[in-house]
């Protein structure tokens, strides 16, 4: 997987938190992987949408990645509920499910964005830019070099 | 079987497995099946119920799900291990939500079950009155098969043809 440019939150200059929800281990892993490559850090991971819920208020993270179809809690009733109590909850929806009701659920709930499965690293890159919008800033030191 | 309810598992297919295993697929011939599947070795099989209903099934041997599961996960993966189950799980899982997208915004509503996995050679029966369709893709890792059986459930066809109006 190509390097990106680090993306750093500009409150502090620390990498941008990611809090991860997918109930595949393995697209957790793989969603992982990318953060490392975005110079970012995984704040936690969940498995379902009511850990997701837990997870977020523990963890705090600046972006959220959730997957649709989970047990226990599908990932837009989680949305929902995460942006009642949080506001500025940054979710970005991840799914192989990507019909327009479900992405248009989704943004009505609160998501920001959506992606749909398989995920190709340079447009969740290009996501989580647009998503953190000022928030988010290339890290100092990678200034100038070279963007994907 | 139409092929209008055929055709998007294919392309997902296709697109899937040369996305996931970045390299060239190359689809292979496509026979009908009036008999029950005999799997490879490694199945993931996804059922769907609603105004569509059937079953996908994507099979491979196990050595092919070893090399598919090293593929994706980036270092090398035993056959044996619980990773080959999940990678063929999240392989399945972006086809059919890839299949679904397409037919969802022709129309239709229906509901994917999570994919179960299956090892072994133990044959699937086929649905009834349905022949299922199957096709195989080569790809980088080996020979992927994919096996459809898919009907229009025809006592919920007005409801389909009354929402499109």
């Amino acid at each position: 997987m190509k390097p990106f440019t680090p993306l750093t939150r500009k409150q502090d200059s620390q990498p941008v938190r990611y809090l991860v929800v997918d109930d595949s281990v393995f697209a957790r892993k793989s969603l992982a992987k990318m953060i490392d490559t975005f110079g970012g850090e995984l704040a936690g991971e969940a498995g379902d949408g009511c850990t997701a819920i837990t997870e977020y208020a523990r963890t705090n993270p600046d972006i959220v990645l959730m997957d649709i179809t989970m047990p226990q809690m599908e990932g837009i009733e989680a949305v929902e509920r995460i942006v009642r109590q949080h506001p500025e909850a940054r979710i970005v929806m991840v799914s192989s499910v990507g019909y327009q009701d479900n992405i248009l659920a989704a943004l009505q709930k609160g998501a920001r964005h959506f992606v749909q499965k398989p995920v190709k690293p340079d447009v969740l890159y290009e996501i989580i830019r647009y998503v953190l919008n000022d928030d988010g800033v290339p890290a100092p030191a990678a200034v100038g070099e070279a963007r994907p | 079987m139409k092929m209008q309810l055929i055709q998007p598992f294919i392309s997902a297919a296709d697109s899937i497995l040369a996305h996931a295993l970045d390299g060239p697929t190359k689809i292979g011939d496509l026979s009908m099946e009036e008999e029950g599947y005999r799997p490879k070795g490694f199945s993931a099989r996804i059922a769907i119920c609603g105004e569509i209903e059937g079953r996908v099934i994507l099979d491979m041997d196990s050595a092919t799900a070893a090399r598919v599961a090293s593929a994706l996960a980036g270092y090398e993966v035993n056959e044996s291990e619980q990773v080959v189950r999940e990678t063929l799980c999240e392989l399945a899982n972006m086809m059919i939500g890839n299949a679904v997208t397409l037919l969802n915004d022709h129309g239709y509503e229906f509901k994917v079950h999570p994919p179960e996995v299956h090892t072994g050679e133990e044959a699937v029966r086929g649905t009834s009155n349905t022949e299922a369709m199957a096709i195989y893709f080569d790809t980088p890792c080996g020979r992927v098969f994919v096996n459809i059986s898919m009907r229009y459930n025809l006592s919920r066809q007005p409801e389909h043809d009354a929402a499109l109006k």
